[in-house]
């Protein structure tokens, strides 16, 4: 198997990066790129931790190969903030301790800013629904919800 | 050592809800956990498991393997010592088998490779010949006379003789007189239970990055809730010394206990010392299910009698767990547990271990505790409904307090339980009517809390801010509470407070984050370092305005005199203490080591509101709610936190989780597709109620709180499903399937 070339642009800036052709993309991102905020907690798609966007949509990058990034605008947790400004979102979650030991964060940060792109006023079973691919054990999902919907509401009163 | 007798203090910063000093660090994805550290050229090891249930090794060959181009070490049991010790010495054989495959999954070989495709070629190319060996992984057939023998020899002088080779521990507890006991009750009910084998579910997988070079000095990066057992194990594993090994927590992704004992890391020194070159591994998540951590599995005998008032007048339950294919003795500590929530006058616990080709059981939150709690726990819901008594109030009837002796012998100091039921019974949940097709469940748990080994150093810095050091990976927000503790004694504001966790050549030897241990022993020595800064603060302020050391005492971050008598001088902050240290003396730091005691028992209540729907099976958790004694609440969003995290943990025990084998012994859910944990839709809000009743043996009073929560959980939701098929339910999980073959056997 050869090594395959591709061009990309990562939380806005352009990206070359090589990858195997079996490569996923959250290995590319991590291994590659050093962008280790998305993590592996499955490698199946079924806990969220490596949850990224491409071009918007959300993806589990576990699921997907890097090949298959070619031309594509990803994000991932890194781009969440700007600079040292921190997201909504972010804040929010260290206002209401929606973490523990933090290794779900990245994914749920970034599926919940996908959610709140799309539907600035959820419900709380909305964003409980739209969460059930991100697995935290540490919570009970009690306050990362609390969160989500208190950034939610500073983000409409912006 | 007592609370401290200045009455009742008045904390300024305790109690307050301030950001955790890695909270940026981790909403932005810049925390490293066990997997995001990398090393130049460093490798990729990989681990290859049986996959058989019980076999024995007849050879193994590697040959190939080493072959491929790529692949840089190869490793077996056969490069590993069996240290003299029997726990490190299990260990050793969990981390890599010798003779015998134990379970599905037990690793047998492992390499490692300049690219992960070379690796997994080299984990195919490696040819194990097994001889397949007969197996068992019920713990009632493990415990029969002609069960397959799992491990010889292994039973410890506490099993009577006759019992089956696979019978490894027996222990008992209790006191008075049970046959009087029952003969005094209205009414006796004795059940039978099972509960599965569950796992933490840490949502990061093990991972570690070793090097060791020529001379023998290591160093190891690994994501585990305690570099010191690391070091130790090992060190004992690799027959090498403790000084030689440095190992570092990372930021760790959840533990639960199943994080306290090391399954990859000897292996990632061994092949570093092989190659010469650093080498990463990382677990899979099914490596995770089928090599890791489950509980034990159990089946549980419980019989109580109760009085028509509702007095309990004998408990006795018979527990018999599984901890897998190694000897371990959680079962005293459910044999413990059981009744700890009553004032019994007659009550005995029998508990045995059995082995079973199953993984090594870890610890999980409180071990061995839910499972006996919820038979018991049971058994009280089904006498409540026999006799028609609130559950509630039986409990406050019955509750154990202070004066009590307990079931397992010491006799509770100040204790939270009936405070907790009082608030429980007073809470608007439990006053809230229930709607036709709801039911509610109740249940109390418990949990001794560990103290421990611990040490730590709080250093002065020269700009007045304070630095501590301490050796327990943060597994939920501790470094906020150690650096509150730090800031309150100290009377300085936490934000000039920086709590760091040390590896371990940087700091002496500290117990694993376990027990809820950390916020109880490492503040206790937090406080008592700072305590130290503040002695040696003093003293260079006497030396200063030439009076006695005990002139001066230390008041609200600053040295002042102690009283009249003292003499005038305006009090000394310790900023100004600390610019001028240099010329006082030199730096200025508290220490404090201690093998802490004291850490107080910690009690909970829970209540659970659901429904079943009776054609599916399925339940659905409606309304929730904890109440449990904090001692003192240090930061309360953690304090809640670990009360809904462990809540939340004992409904999918309690629901869904549990480990299935099939008839060949192989595990048939090792993913989070089939193993599956509660997610968000499945559940509720968790309200929390969090109790103060202070813990006399931590200076502000302080109790552990990690572990009761996932205690109560199991019963609290099977009394509720119970009551709402009125069918009492002996098994868990209660997955939809089997609470649908309850409901349809009732219905004949």
């Amino acid at each position: 198997m050869s090594a395959i070339t591709v061009s990309t642009t990562v939380n806005g800036d352009a990206v070359d990066f090589i990858c195997q052709p079996d490569e996923s993309l959250l290995d590319a991102l991590r291994g590659r790129l050093g962008l280790t905020g998305a993590k592996e907690g499955c490698g199946t798609g079924d806990c969220g931790a490596c949850s990224v966007t491409v071009n918007g949509r959300l993806v589990c990058s576990c699921l997907m190969l890097a090949a298959e990034a070619e031309g594509a605008e990803i994000g991932t947790v890194e781009g969440i903030a700007k600079g040292n400004a921190l997201h909504p979102l972010q804040q929010s979650f260290l206002d209401h301790a929606g973490l523990q030991c933090g290794v779900c964060t990245p994914g749920i940060l970034v599926a919940a800013k996908a959610l709140l792109d799309r539907n600035p006023d959820p419900t709380d079973e909305e964003v409980r629904y739209w969460l059930a691919g991100n697995l935290c054990r540490c919570t009970g999902y009690d306050k990362i919800i609390r969160a989500v919907q208190s950034a939610a509401a500073q983000m409409r009163s912006a | 050592m007592a609370l401290d007798s200045h009455g009742k203090r008045e904390f300024k910063q305790i109690g307050t809800r301030v950001a955790r000093p890695d909270g940026i660090d981790k909403v932005t994805g810049r925390a490293l956990y066990g997997a995001d550290m990398s090393a130049p050229g460093m490798l990729v090891g990989r681990i290859l498991r049986s996959p058989h249930a019980h076999a024995r090794i007849l050879r193994i060959d590697t040959s190939e393997a080493e072959a491929i181009p790529g692949v840089k070490a190869v490793v077996t049991g056969a490069d590993f010592s069996i240290p003299d010790d029997a726990a490190l010495a299990d260990i050793s054989v969990n981390v890599m088998a010798r003779t015998k495959a134990l379970y599905d999954g037990h690793a047998v070989a492992a390499v490692a490779a300049t690219s992960a495709q070379a690796a997994k070629a080299a984990l195919k190319a490696i040819k194990v010949e097994y001889e397949v060996l007969p197996h068992v992984t019920d713990v009632d057939a493990a415990m029969a006379p002609d069960a397959p023998v799992v491990q010889k020899g292994r039973s410890l002088e506490s099993v009577p003789a006759g019992m089956g080779a696979n019978v490894t521990h027996h222990c008992e507890f209790g006191h008075g007189d049970l046959e009087a006991g029952f003969a005094r009750a209205d009414k006796i009910v004795e059940r039978s239970f099972k509960t599965a084998a569950t796992h933490q579910g840490y949502i990061e997988p093990h991972a570690c990055l070793a090097t060791m070079n020529g001379d023998g000095r290591a160093d190891l990066w690994c994501c585990t809730q305690g570099q010191y057992m690391v070091r130790t194990v090992c060190a004992g594993v690799l027959g090498i010394e403790a000084s030689q090994l440095r190992v570092t927590a990372s930021e760790i992704g959840g533990g639960f206990g199943g994080k306290t004992t090391v399954f990859i890391e000897p292996v990632a020194l061994m092949l570093a010392k092989k190659s010469g070159k650093p080498v990463k591994i990382v677990m899979t998540r099914d490596e995770v299910f089928k090599a890791t951590g489950p509980t034990v599995s159990t089946s549980i005998d419980v019989k109580i009698g109760m009085t028509k008032a509702g007095r309990i007048t004998a408990g006795a339950a018979t527990l018999r767990y599984s901890g897998g294919a190694f000897p371990n003795t959680t079962v005293d500590m459910g044999a413990q547990a059981a009744f700890a929530a009553y004032d019994l006058d007659a009550v005995r616990t029998v508990g045995w271990n059995i082995l079973t080709n199953r993984p090594k059981e870890s610890a999980y939150r409180a071990p061995g505790a839910p499972q006996a709690i919820y038979a018991v726990e049971s058994v009280v819901d089904e006498l409540c409904l026999a006799l028609n008594l609130d559950p509630l109030d039986v409990r406050i009837l019955n509750a154990a307090r202070k004066g009590t002796k307990s079931s397992y012998g010491p006799t509770f100091d100040d204790i939270g339980l009936l405070a907790t039921l009082e608030a429980a019974k007073a809470h608007p949940h439990y006053n809230t009517p229930l709607k036709p097709g709801q039911s509610r469940g109740v249940s109390c748990g418990f949990w001794f809390n560990f103290g421990g080994n611990t040490c730590v150093s709080l250093n002065i810095n020269t700009d007045g801010t304070v630095g501590v050091t301490e050796g327990n990976p943060d597994i939920g927000g501790s470094r906020a509470s150690i650096s509150l503790m730090a800031a309150e004694e100290l009377g300085v504001p936490y934000d000039k407070v920086r709590t760091i966790i040390a590896d371990t050549a940087s700091l002496g030897y500290n117990d694993v984050t376990d027990g809820s241990r950390v916020t109880f022993a490492v503040g206790l020595a937090t406080i008592k370092a700072a305590r130290d800064a503040i002695k040696k603060m003093c003293g260079r302020v006497a030396k200063i305005w030439g009076i006695d050391e005990d002139a001066v005492e230390w008041r609200d971050g600053a040295a002042h005199p102690a009283g009249p008598n003292a003499g005038k001088f305006p009090p000394m902050t310790l900023e100004e203490i600390a610019a001028i240290s240099f010329e006082t003396g030199g730096p200025i730091a508290g220490h404090y080591e201690v093998n802490a005691d004291g850490a107080g028992v910690s009690f909970g209540v829970h209540l659970c509101d659901l429904e079943v729907d009776k054609e599916t099976g399925q339940t659905t958790i409606l309304r929730y709610t904890v109440f449990q004694d904090a001692g003192k609440a240090v930061h309360p969003d953690y304090v809640e936190g670990q009360m809904q995290g462990g809540a939340v943990q004992g409904i999918g025990w309690a629901l869904n989780e549990e480990y299935i084998y099939g008839a060949d012994g192989r595990l048939l859910n090792a993913g989070f597709l089939d193993y599956r944990i509660p997610v968000a839709s499945d559940l509720p809000k968790i309200d929390t109620q969090i109790l103060e009743i202070p813990n006399p043996g931590h200076p502000y009073g302080v109790r552990g709180v990690g572990e009761t929560g996932i205690v109560p959980p199991l019963a609290a939701v099977s009394n509720a499903v119970s009551r709402a098929i009125d069918v009492r339910m002996h098994e868990l999980p209660m997955s939809p399937p089997r609470v649908l073959k309850a409901i349809k056997a009732a219905r004949g």
